[in-house]
């Protein structure tokens, strides 16, 4: 799963299968030059390599996921609408912005949401909270003197 | 030292850099200073420093120094360092580095830990990028977590478990026991987090599908509830309750239905109540229906709910939304082998995709068009087909050419709609064709005789105007070569018939050589259909002159050719018209689709096909042998034994008295003179794999039998029928020696009654090896057209163990299927 701006620059990128570091920038590349050539009136699916690549985009930010064959593509793009909408509801009205300078904080969301590429949970509520909760654990245990990251 | 700089901060500054260069700069100064910081051992900004790293590792540079880092974040009691850490772990480890099993440890404290949230990332990082290794050391406290009360903990271990499992399938058996309540909770991340593990469990063991079978009346209730009850606002999705977890249901339902009546049978009520009562305004309702499309056509399903499927999928075909359409097209494509009528219904909506502007879609839309042709709609879909050949992007002609062409070979109407299909594919898209088609087509062409003077005449007009199709511009000249008196003379039944001259013919086939347009192969095409035209056109002067002036031609096939032409000109002008008659028909191998029925052709011999001919006796054999080398060249046809066996006869009596007269191959050439020989098929038909030019179809259980068996040398008959010709018997004789010496200059000839003619083919070598070591081959051909008995009279020679021996034997013992 990954979110790419516009240009082609990454802003998430999440793996769930080894792959070398050499081949994985190779084929964000390579992703991301297919899914940015997409017109606008093309479907949100593409075949490539030997996967379905499901992609949307939201404003600047495009999203996509790769799942395998045997995979639901639709609920797929509910899966990536889900996520936009816990980031919007985490950062108010997210913007790229908060993502990019908050990165650290979109990964723990999406950690918290997906793991091993499956959802874990399908309560947007109970995503959130425990998120909330883990950062309130963060503000508790910062060495007195350091404040933030 | 003063403090690092924070995050946002390094994010901000680098974010202002105008260029690539400064960009790097900026990193590369950043990367120092936390090197340094590293190096010191800090621990309080150890975290930030990860953190910033992290970002310029997103960016795209190196960051594996901070690998060791991440491992003393996970390790501290911090839990801002522990979630930095481990983040950090799963961004820049994987099990290729080494490294990462020292984390090992440190996740099994942390799946200890008292703070949930703390089990949760290592739970979570485990679950994400852990190695086998890893998995195997941790398996147990997975379990002992999968069983827990605590449902923050328990959908995570669940999901955790899966990895496990796809990381070492043999540890799957320890889970079992856990999965026992698994579907009774309340809670929705337990519940889609343990149907997604036992669909993994499911997925990859047989037994543990049959155990979980079981469970598919809980599966149902649960999927029943979910869509019976009320809103619930925490698991709605635009009105429909908790859309994830029906999916997955359906998907697990799936796998415990396939294969399965009673499963099926218990599925059957609730999948018709979900396929009929989802919203379908929106995305949610139709990922829902698309998934239960799915499962319905994979169980045994009754047959009205299939339809009821295939109806859905028809209902998508005209939906607004194209990912809609897209997910119809594909299932249709899955399904349409098996419920063929059922999407026959959907033809029109389907063949209208074909029109879409997005190229999936309409790449889907081609597929499925092909598997709809059928006998009935050929016309009709043809039509659309050819259409969008017309107006598709490269990327498809060459599959829809292909396409077209299977299609029309399976279901043309007619011979000579088929030819006009051929030729419409090879005039728009031309180039695309697959390399096979021009002998594939020029096969088709032999095949529909009462088609010859039209196609000849449609493909000179094509060449007329177009000579650029390398595929149409080769067919073309073959034909023109073959059919050219038809062409001149003017006899085409099916449309008006074109008046042309020999010289207007000649000088289209000239001009292919000349052009630069035409590449190797094609000028080979052209020059030998100058050629043939010598023995159908009277004007053999021009002809002549074509070919002499490239016997200097730099091409060395083309110089090869007009060089052997030449010589056919020159010193063997008298076989010249029985080498360049007509083709026979060819006989088509099955590549794919059922052979064709060949058609016997009235201008060439029913009896060989493609046999080479051996001289008329007249003839001496030595120059028959040069002219036959010559054009040899590299084909895989065996060159004749000419001399073989018209020596014995002259010269030794004996063979001749047993069976009274003989009649060997030698005979002066009467009826069975088809007589071209196969290094002229060999020019033509280049793209043709190296495919023998007769079929030999495999004994149909003629017997194979011993002729001889004597001091040691044993020789057995392997049977064949020659295609198209049931008359003739192919028999392969196979010598081998069983004595401690090899028998060299081994020399077998056979001799059969007067109402047989017999064909002798090169041994593959004249030494028998000792010991049966090896068999030397030798191919008869028997033909047979009276039917009689078989007999042979055969005779050895051989040197073994330094002396020569003779020996006559007679082969009475032939089994009746192969003279029947």
């Amino acid at each position: 799963m990954n979110s790419a701006h516009r240009q082609g620059k990454l802003r998430l990128q999440k793996w769930y299968t080894a792959t070398a570091e050499r081949d994985k920038k190779k084929m964000v590349r390579e992703l991301m030059q297919t899914v940015l050539a997409r017109k606008p009136k093309m479907c949100s699916f593409l075949e490539w390599r030997d996967l379905k690549i499901v992609y949307k985009r939201y404003a600047s930010l495009y999203f996509c996921c790769a799942i395998e064959e045997q995979d639901n593509e639709l609920i797929t793009l509910e899966v990536i609408h889900r996520f936009v909408e816990l980031l919007d509801k985490y950062f108010g009205s997210v913007c790229e912005l908060d993502i990019i300078f908050n990165f650290e904080k979109a990964y723990f969301i999406l950690d918290e949401f997906l793991m091993g590429g499956e959802i874990q949970d399908t309560s947007k509520k109970s995503v959130l909270k425990a998120i909330e909760q883990a950062d309130l654990l963060q503000e508790v245990t910062w060495t007195p003197g350091v404040t933030s990251m | 030292m003063p403090a690092p700089i924070r995050l946002r901060e390094l994010i901000r500054t680098i974010r202002t850099a105008r260029t690539q260069a400064e960009e790097r700069e900026m990193i590369q100064k950043e990367c120092a200073a936390i090197r340094s910081s590293f190096r010191e051992e800090d621990n309080t900004y150890r975290c930030r420093n990860v953190a910033k790293l992290l970002y310029m590792h997103m960016l795209g540079y190196p960051a594996h120094f901070g690998q060791l880092e991440c491992l003393k974040l996970i390790a501290s009691q911090k839990f801002t360092d522990k979630r930095i850490g481990y983040l950090g772990a799963m961004l820049l480890l994987d099990e290729r580095q080494d490294v990462h099993l020292l984390m090992t440890n440190c996740i099994k404290n942390d799946l200890n830990h008292s703070t949930q949230y703390v089990q949760g990332l290592a739970l979570c990082t485990l679950g994400c990028m852990g190695s086998s290794e890893m998995c195997r050391d941790l398996a147990g406290e997975v379990e002992k977590l999968l069983k827990t009360s605590n449902s923050y903990l328990r959908k995570k271990a669940a999901l955790c478990a899966v990895h496990v499992i796809r990381k070492v399938p043999e540890l799957m058996e320890m889970f079992l026991p856990a999965t026992k309540n698994l579907l009774s909770e309340k809670n929705h991340g337990v519940l889609h987090t343990s149907v997604v593990l036992l669909t993994e469990m499911c997925e990859r063991s047989p037994d543990m599908l049959a155990h979980f079978r079981k469970l598919v009346p809980q599966l149902v209730r649960i999927l029943k509830n979910l869509i019976m009850s009320g809103y619930s606002p925490e698991h709605d999705v635009s009105g429909i309750s908790d859309p994830f977890l029906q999916v997955r249901i359906l998907r697990l339902l799936r796998i415990l239905g396939k294969s399965d009546d009673d499963s099926s049978e218990a599925m059957n009520d609730i999948l018709a109540q979900v396929a009929t009562n989802t919203e379908t305004s929106k995305n949610v309702g139709n990922a829902i229906l698309y998934e239960t499309v799915l499962t319905i056509m994979d169980i045994k399903s009754e047959s009205g709910l299939r339809v009821l499927a295939i109806n859905i999928l028809g209902r998508f075909l005209l939906n607004n939304d194209k990912n809609i359409r897209y997910v119809a097209l594909t299932s249709l494509l899955k399904t349409v082998q098996t419920d063929h009528n059922a999407v026959q219904r959907h033809r029109s909506t389907i063949v209208d995709c074909l029109k879409d502007l997005d190229v999936s879609i309409k790449r889907r839309a081609m597929e499925l068009s092909f598997a709809l042709v059928n006998g009935n709609n050929i016309r009709g879909m043809m039509k659309e087909l050819l259409y969008f050949l017309d107006s598709c992007d490269p990327e498809f002609k060459a599959d829809c050419a292909s396409g077209v062409f299977l299609a029309a070979e399976k279901y043309a109407p007619s011979k000579r709609w088929h030819i006009d299909t051929i030729m419409r594919v090879l005039t728009t898209a031309g180039s695309y064709v697959r390399d096979d088609s021009v002998p594939n087509l020029i096969q088709l062409i032999t095949n529909s005789v009462e088609m010859h003077a039209y196609t000849v005449q449609r493909l000179y007009k094509a060449l007329l105007d177009d000579i650029s199709q390398q595929p149409l511009v080769q067919v073309a000249s073959w034909c023109i070569g073959e059919y050219g008196d038809l062409l001149v003379s003017g006899q085409c039944e099916e449309e008006e018939p074109i008046q042309v001259t020999e010289d207007e013919v000649l000088d289209v086939l000239e001009g292919l050589l000349v052009s630069n347009l035409s590449t190797p192969v094609t000028r080979g095409y052209a020059l030998t259909a100058i050629m043939k035209l010598s023995t159908r056109f009277s004007s053999v002067n021009r002809i002549k002159k074509v070919v002499s002036i490239y016997g200097s031609s730099i091409d060395v096939e083309l110089q090869q050719r007009a060089v052997e032409y030449n010589a056919l000109f020159k010193k063997y002008d008298h076989m010249r018209p029985a080498l360049l008659e007509r083709m026979p028909i060819m006989e088509k191998t099955a590549t794919n689709g059922p052979t064709e029925i060949v058609q016997t052709n009235g201008e060439t011999e029913p009896s060989v096909v493609e046999a080479k001919h051996p001289p008329p006796v007249t003839q001496p054999a030595n120059q028959a042998n040069d002219l036959l080398d010559l054009l040899g060249g590299n084909d895989v046809v065996p060159v004749i034994q000419t001399t073989m066996p018209t020596k014995p006869a002259s010269a030794g009596g004996e063979l001749l008295d047993l069976l009274g007269d003989l009649s060997l191959s030698g005979a002066p050439a009467p009826a069975p003179a088809p007589s071209v020989p196969t290094s002229q098929p060999s020019f033509l038909l280049d793209g043709l794999s190296s495919q023998p030019l007769f079929n030999d179809i495999a004994a149909a259980g003629i017997p194979p039998m011993t002729a001889y068996s004597k001091n040691g040398l044993k020789i057995d008959f392997t049977f064949e029928r020659a295609n198209p010709n049931p008359n003739i018997a192919v028999i392969t004789i196979h010598a081998s020696n069983s004595t401690e010496a090899d028998m060299t200059d081994f020399v077998f000839q056979a001799a059969v009654p007067k109402t047989f003619q017999l064909q002798l083919l090169s041994p593959s070598s004249n030494v028998v090896p000792a010991l049966n070591q090896g068999t030397v081959t030798q191919v008869i051909r028997v033909l047979n057209l009276q039917k009689q008995q078989l007999r042979m009279r055969i005779k050895l020679t051989y040197t073994h163990k330094g002396s020569p021996v003779q020996d006559l034997a007679e082969v009475n013992n032939f089994p009746p299927q192969s003279w029947q």
